[in-house]
């Protein structure tokens, strides 16, 4: 059992644990991921790394209320145990000194980036990250990130904070501003990916983008997570999760996302009724 | 010399059409009297054949002697010394091309049935031998350490005897149960998962101690696991990542790895779904690919979680088939159908990227290949489309390159397989063996366990140097 030290609740359906994990703590890198299985019953997410600390043991989780799974994760308090976490899996993330690197964090995957931001800003990069969330009460994170940024541009969908619109509207002008953008990495919702890469194609900048399709174990061994990658089969939960969002088949992607919606609804409906119950 | 009886007593099994819509046992197993009729049929041959055809050289006649003087008790203590999971055994084991091929009534076509004998032991012990009295006291601890990667067959079979020869065993398990392929590949209703739990409890027993959730090569290189003061490795990981066929809509919704299918029905109990949460999506027209034992466990599951129609797609003809026998009967007899010498093209699917069919070519054997089996060959302007709404992959798994790709020193082949020494498991590496299907590619149960055995001989006989 993996005991729950700290909880916060960054946003509304956005809640963080620092879990009790020493081995994890251990060899995590920026850009790998965990899978977690609340109890007997539970079924294996993928949740990725926030942040870790060697000295303490903990390894710290941000995730979203999305269906039955992270609906029931958020009822845990501080105290409480996680049945499994098991880690730290995927490729940690490429990290070298590129020059300039834009930084597009979209939602949840805010916290996914604030770990590979603080790395490629120690290993010398200039960082311009740039924040998108659909409405100021969904943003968390803004001094993380700003800590190891050159730069930070917000934006908000409905224009509460920061600029109105979205995030590839400052992306697409960084890039034709003229100063050199020798890399992005962008993670959030596939849509958002999806549109960055779209946005950076053009200019060929190398943009890497972490995909977090469904998975069971985690470690390559049932093939639920492929993903086409440049016309190739790849499985995300070990060749990735970080790929060239130039390759990355999209449309495939959103597809198998919704693989289990009837039955991610019925899951959701059953643990609304018996926790109104 | 005795009149030989040539009656194998059968062994009774859930009706078909009751058995096809629930995951009960298929195989019931014999009563105390049945297993005394059929062990009476043994002749006790001066020449143990069936010992020699054992993998993990169990004394078999001795034991089967034991159930004929009705002392269980010794019975299981004969057999468990040599093999620590005979319930596992006694319904996994492909016996027929092992022990009671070897068997000298064998050659009047009625060998003893012994792995129902050996079913009937394990299950007499755990109906009423308290724990207790069946855990063989604790050697005297040598004080040196073994560390186990993987829970499976070979991994468990290992650990289970470098624990009785008084060293110290972690195992290392990936994940969150006990058990490898036993617990996220076999079926409930061929091999209970109960039954691997207690016989993975035995193995702990002996006081080796089991860490799950851990992945090595990712939490620990084996580097690291030596330097954490573990004198000597086993490499028992199996083969876990899937083969695919790597033609045009494989990665349509709805197309599975038999691993996955599997995994989420045994593992996770999808067909428990919602009660427990993961779900496995279940098709009115499902085709499995491939002809080995994880395609008919595949067809059996999708056909008990409510499928009309199962198909089984296979390239070769019957008598090619990897699978069992026995398994292959069991599949038929429940209603499972069979597109012999039949190849999937291409799969067909809608603008949801969701599965609608395959389109199949009709195969025709030519020369043999490699494997000693006749090569299928595609007849030309064969074409033809098989309505399906789901598919399962099951063409075999290779060795999962997570260990070996964090590996120094470690030589793998083309293959992905590790290279040990087929009599002792030695690889090239220092202090590191290996065995199963990590070594074999994908195989049996029994020649895992076999493997986990010899490897433990020469672990011990390094340690104590």
């Amino acid at each position: 059992m993996y005991k729950i030290l700290v909880r916060e609740d960054l946003v509304p359906g956005i809640h963080l644990f620092k879990v009790a994990a020493p081995a994890v703590a251990q060899k995590a890198r920026a850009g790998q991921f965990v899978v977690v299985r609340i109890d007997e019953k539970g079924e294996r997410i993928p949740l990725t790394i926030a942040d870790w600390d060697k000295d303490k043991g903990t390894v710290t989780i941000v995730f979203m209320e999305v269906g039955a799974t992270t609906a029931r994760l958020a009822l845990l308090k501080e105290g409480d145990a996680i049945a499994d976490f098991v880690g730290p899996l995927g490729v940690p993330a490429e990290i070298e000194n590129y020059g300039t690197v834009v930084c597009v964090a979209g939602g949840v995957g805010t916290a996914v980036v604030a770990p590979i931001a603080r790395a490629l800003k120690q290993a010398g990069n200039k960082i311009i990250t740039i924040l998108g969330t659909r409405s100021k009460d969904l943003l968390f994170w803004e001094d993380v990130l700003k800590s190891t940024s050159d730069r930070m541009i917000v934006t908000t969908d409905d224009g509460s904070y920061g600029r109105k619109g979205v995030v590839t509207e400052p992306l697409k002008e960084l890039l034709e501003s003229g100063e050199k953008i020798d890399r992005v990495v962008a993670i959030g919702p596939v849509v958002m990916m999806k549109f960055c890469s779209l946005t950076t194609a053009p200019s060929g900048v190398r943009t890497v983008v972490s995909l977090n399709p469904i998975m069971v174990d985690g470690t390559g061994m049932c093939g639920c997570c492929r993903v086409s990658v440049g016309g190739e089969t790849k499985f995300a939960c070990v060749d990735g999760p970080d790929f060239d969002g130039h390759k990355v088949d999209w449309d495939l992607l959103a597809a198998r996302q919704r693989i289990y919606l009837d039955e991610e609804k019925c899951a959701y409906d059953e643990w609304q009724k018996s926790h109104a119950a | 010399m005795a009149k030989l009886n040539l009656n194998r007593v059968e062994m009774p099994r859930q009706d078909p059409k009751k058995r096809g819509k629930n995951f009960n046992e298929v195989a019931l197993g014999y009563s105390l009297e049945q297993a005394k009729e059929e062990a009476s049929r043994c002749i006790q041959c001066k020449k143990r054949n069936c010992v020699t055809g054992c993998p993990v050289e169990v004394d078999i006649p001795d034991f089967i002697q034991a159930i004929r003087d009705g002392d269980m008790p010794a019975a299981v203590r004969i057999l468990k010394s040599k093999n620590a999971l005979p319930g596992i055994c006694g319904r996994v084991c492909p016996q027929e091309t092992q022990c009671e091929s070897t068997c000298t009534l064998a050659k009047k076509e009625a060998p003893i049935a012994i792995g129902r004998l050996e079913r009937f032991v394990a299950d007499w012990e755990r109906a009423n031998m308290p724990a207790k009295d069946s855990t063989p006291p604790r050697p005297k601890p040598t004080g040196r350490k073994v560390a186990v990667v993987g829970s499976g067959p070979a991994g468990l079979t290992a650990a289970a005897d470098l624990a009785r020869l008084g060293h110290g065993v972690t195992i290392f398990e990936a994940l969150h149960v006990a058990g490898g392929v036993l617990m996220y590949g076999i079926p409930e209703f061929r091999l209970p998962k109960e039954i691997v739990q207690a016989e993975v409890d035995f193995v702990a027993s002996l006081g080796v101690d089991i860490k799950l959730d851990s992945v090595v090569g990712k939490l620990a290189t084996l580097d690291e696991i030596l330097a954490q003061g573990y004198d000597a490795i086993f490499l028992g990981t199996g083969a876990g990542l899937p083969m695919f066929l790597n033609i045009d809509g494989e990665n349509l919704n709805g197309i599975y790895s038999a691993n996955e299918f599997l995994t989420r029905v045994n593992l996770m109990k999808a067909y428990l779904f919602p009660d427990y949460d993961t779900p496995v999506k279940v098709g009115k027209k499902v085709a499995v690919v491939g002809g080995g034992n994880v395609a008919m466990d595949s067809a059996r599951c999708a056909l008990r979680l409510g499928a009309d129609d199962v198909y089984i797609i296979y390239r070769r003809s019957e008598a090619e088939m990897p699978a069992r026998r026995e398994e292959v009967e069991n599949a038929r007899e429940e209603g499972i159908q069979f597109k012999l010498l039949t190849n999937p093209k291409q799969f067909l699917g809608n603008d949801k990227n969701w599965v609608t069919g395959a389109e199949c070519h009709e195969m025709e054997l030519g020369e043999p290949d490699d494997s000693g089996r006749r090569r299928p060959v595609v007849k030309k302007g064969s074409e033809f489309v098989v309505d399906l709404d789901e598919v399962i992959v099951a063409l075999g798994t290779r060795p999962n390159p997570l260990i070996s790709s964090t590996t120094v020193g470690l030589e793998t082949t083309k293959y992905g397989t590790v290279v040990a020494d087929e009599e002792t498991g030695k690889t090239v590496k220092d202090r590191v063996w290996a065995g199963g299907d990590i070594v074999t590619g994908s195989a049996t149960v029994i020649s895992a366990m076999g493997a986990g055995k010899r490897a433990a001989k020469s672990i011990d006989e390094y340690l104590r140097g």
